[in-house]
């Protein structure tokens, strides 16, 4: 008996040594639990355009890639056993999808010596890489969305929105609460009133923050909601007959999960968004050739152009083309999570590349540097259009308001590295 | 014939007083200690304590100090996850320096060492718990729970909204700083394995010795008294308000030292709705009943099998069998719950009882007539 358990060991240590040399990128998903609807088609994303490099390439600069997928259910102490259960498996890159647990990672991937990518979610400030070293969060972040959002009721009000009424529905966690600052600074610069409508986790219950929204009558509503949150408010948006096209979802509150369940009178609502929508891309052929017509797709492999998939394979792809910039820079293929974060603050996006990976015009083109992890910050609108069932960008990728953002970047920055006795500074 | 009160003689009233009086017992007792302080702090890893071993102590302070309320003293308290709030919010305040408006004049202590400042959370906690505990003199059972979980919700928005607490930050999350246990770092990002274990183990340590002391002694008899018959507990001259007041002070400063443990050694960074949500009182009552009702040992059990049952059922099946990580979940969910009604259906007194019948047992044993 001991001779076969020692004989299994080692084969399984056999087999497991060629896997070590793989890129491994965990996937800290949730495909369970009340946040499900937006973790499940933006794993799939992620697995399956690792999967495509895999079958098409042959892995990342001629070596394989690996995910591996932990379930968090969204909740933080699962966040963290799911950190400590893959960051000793070579992790290159870690995408938690959740402003919790990024809070959590931040001084943790950093003592350890891991990237953080957090794609337009996570804690904001984390653009200045003079003190966040190892947190990214390019191409656009929590407080660029809401000056996207502003910019584009500047827009449709020709640049005047002074004494409008704005309320800003967001979901009450860390989360919601980051663009509050922000929008109270563009309220004193643009002259709108901001009211704060807070809705607690999970928020299926929204009855009373809607009735004090028609109470109030607000010319705009922003919102920032997740998960069922952002059916529930866009139902009941409809159920007081609020104009549609005057509410504006954040890039986590425009997905087909969230309107869908109103029909068709959610036609109309808009969300802002930093990548493209639809299928109409030459990756989807590449995806289709090499996932899911072998059978490799994740999940159930249904979601495939959805909003929040393309969100998926978008960051998927950011880090694949960040690996490849390690390997560049490093000159060797098999790179490491201190490799991974040099590539990642030497990415370079353009659109000819972007072109060439079959994704044209899907983002901005952009340059990371150490003093901004934080990408230009481009955002434009999307809207939902009921009877076709499909998202459309009726904007072009707009910059934000950096005069308004850069300021509190700096100063909440300042302040992380104050509490944390960090040294800014870049190498 | 190992597990037996007879031949071990006892000379003095202190030795017969004694913690554990069996022989057997003691020894178990030492040996735990012995293998949790000198052998387990140099087999761990980073996965081993922050999976396993940090969640396990901490959830066994919060049942053990629920376990006071709920199974020593009979109030049934849906609270918890509010008081580990305090806990935590109080030690993040210490932690950082708490400082004070007055007239326009910032008075700013400087930070606590994290060790006084996890006490101290305690006894904030206590002090809470005491004003929530209030009620408990007027009203009981179901009515009592509803007022307990006023408290938890009323907790959470406080936290959620009260920006002094959390120091003003943007997002209203607290982040846990470096702080350091005679120069070796405890909270922060640089912490050694086996530092925060052993910071965890030294409050668990503690907490369970006074919480065992406090239960054999004339306190722990009148909360006993007042579970099984507060009017007849009344008669015989236990003071009600004492009693009740007591329990409430004792659990929530235990209850607040797990939150504050919680928060800065284990979590470092926390948002209240998230981590101290209603859920979690839940989670901490499940383990007591589970566990056992008035039993310390029983709030150990019952915290191991909560914490440590979801951790090795996903191993086994997304790590061992490879399956869907999704499927493994909502599996895991089926296979723990259904093993809380089996083990009910099969020890209504929770797995504290299963130990006791082996003590019976192991008492006759190998002759049982």
């Amino acid at each position: 008996m001991k001779k076969t358990l020692a004989t299994m060991a080692l084969a399984a240590t056999m087999v497991a040594g060629p896997v070590m040399a793989d890129l491994v990128f965990p996937s800290l998903s949730y495909r369970t639990g009340p946040y499900a609807a937006g973790g499940i088609p933006f794993a799939d994303g992620y697995a399956d355009y690792f999967t495509m490099l895999n079958e098409r390439d042959g892995g990342i600069g001629g070596v394989k890639t690996k995910l591996l997928e932990c379930e968090t259910g969204y909740n933080t102490e699962k966040g963290v056993e799911c950190y400590e259960a893959t960051k000793g498996e070579g992790a290159l890159v870690y995408q938690p999808l959740s402003t919790g647990i990024t809070y959590q990672l931040i001084p943790k991937t950093t003592a350890d010596n891991i990237p953080m990518h957090t794609m337009g979610y996570g804690r904001t400030s984390a653009a200045n890489g003079s003190v966040f070293t190892h947190t990214f969060n390019y191409p656009a972040n929590y407080w660029n969305g809401a000056s996207i959002g502003v910019n584009h009721l500047l827009e449709i009000n020709g640049g005047d929105i002074k004494g409008k009424k704005v309320a800003l529905v967001f979901h009450n966690s860390a989360y919601g609460k980051e663009p509050i600052r922000t929008l109270e600074e563009l309220s004193k610069k643009h002259g709108f009133d901001l009211n704060l409508v807070p809705v607690d986790h999970p928020g299926q219950e929204q009855k009373s923050q809607w009735l004090q929204i028609r109470r109030d009558k607000p010319d705009y509503v922003i919102m920032y909601g997740w998960g069922v949150m952002n059916q529930v408010a866009i139902q009941e948006a409809a159920n007081i007959r609020f104009p549609m096209e005057n509410f504006i979802g954040i890039w986590w509150s425009g997905a087909e999960h969230d309107v869908l369940s109103a029909g068709d009178k959610a036609n109309g609502y808009k969300a802002i968004t930093f990548h493209g929508v639809g299928r109409d891309f030459p990756v989807f052929a590449d995806i289709k050739t090499h996932v899911t017509d072998k059978g490799l797709a994740a999940g159930a492999g249904d979601q495939i152009g959805n909003v929040l998939y393309n969100r998926g394979m978008y960051a998927a792809m950011l880090a694949a083309e960040a690996a490849k910039t390690a390997q560049g820079i490093h000159g060797t293929p098999n790179i490491d999570a201190g490799m991974m974060r040099d590539g990642m603050e030497a990415l370079e996006i353009t659109e000819e590349k972007m072109v060439a990976l079959g994704m044209p015009n899907f983002g901005p083109s952009f340059k990371v540097s150490c003093m901004n992890h934080g990408g230009p910050g481009l955002g434009g609108i999307t809207q939902w259009d009921a009877a076709s069932k499909t998202w459309s960008l009726i904007s072009d990728f707009g910059p934000s308001d950096m005069e308004v953002i850069q300021p509190l970047i700096d100063a909440d920055s300042a302040a992380y590295a104050e509490e944390n006795k960090i040294e800014a500074g870049c190498k | 014939m190992f597990y037996r009160e007879a031949g071990d003689y006892k000379t003095s009233y202190t030795d017969d007083g004694q913690t554990f009086p069996i022989k057997f017992d003691r020894y178990r007792y030492y040996f735990v200690l012995f293998v949790a302080f000198a052998l387990i702090p140099f087999m761990l890893n980073d996965y081993w304590v922050n999976a396993i071993f940090m969640p396990f102590l901490i959830y066994s302070i919060a049942a053990i100090g629920l376990n006071i309320l709920v199974g020593y003293c009979g109030q049934v308290s849906l609270g918890t996850g509010g008081f580990m709030a305090v806990g935590a919010y109080a030690c993040y305040k210490f932690m950082t320096g708490i400082d004070i408006w007055l007239g326009g004049v910032q008075y700013a202590l400087p930070p606590i060492n994290i060790f006084l400042s996890v006490i101290l959370a305690g006894g904030v906690t206590a002090i809470v718990g005491v004003l929530f505990g209030l009620p408990s003199l007027r009203i009981k059972g179901f009515y009592l729970a509803v007022a307990t979980l006023a408290a938890q919700f009323f907790l959470v928005w406080l936290f959620n909204k009260w920006e002094w607490a959390y120091n003003y930050s943007a997002s209203g999350q607290i982040n846990a700083p470096e702080r350091f246990v005679f120069g070796v770092p405890v909270t922060g990002p640089n912490t050694e394995a086996w530092a925060t274990y052993l910071f965890c183990l030294v409050f668990v340590t503690i907490v369970a010795v006074l919480a065992r002391n406090l239960t054999r002694g004339a306190s722990g008899r009148k909360w006993m008294a007042i579970r099984d018959m507060d009017i007849a507990a009344e008669i015989i001259g236990v003071n009600p308000l004492k009693a009740k007041l007591t329990a409430f002070a004792v659990s929530s400063f235990f209850i607040g030292i797990a939150g504050a443990l919680f928060f800065s050694v284990y979590l470092g960074a926390v948002e209240v709705g998230e981590a101290f949500g209603i859920n979690k009182s839940f989670l901490v009552l499940f383990m007591v009943i589970i566990g056992g009702l008035g039993s310390i040992f029983g709030s150990f059990a019952g915290a191991a099998f909560l914490v440590l049952l979801p951790v090795l059922l996903k191993n086994v099946l997304v790590g061992g069998l490879g399956w869907p990580t999704d499927l493994a979940a909502h599996l895991e969910f089926l296979i723990v719950g259904a093993l809380i009604i089996a083990f009910l259906i099969a020890e209504p007194h929770g797995l504290a009882q299963l130990w006791r019948v082996a003590k019976e047992k192991l008492r006759l044993w190998p002759f049982p007539h």
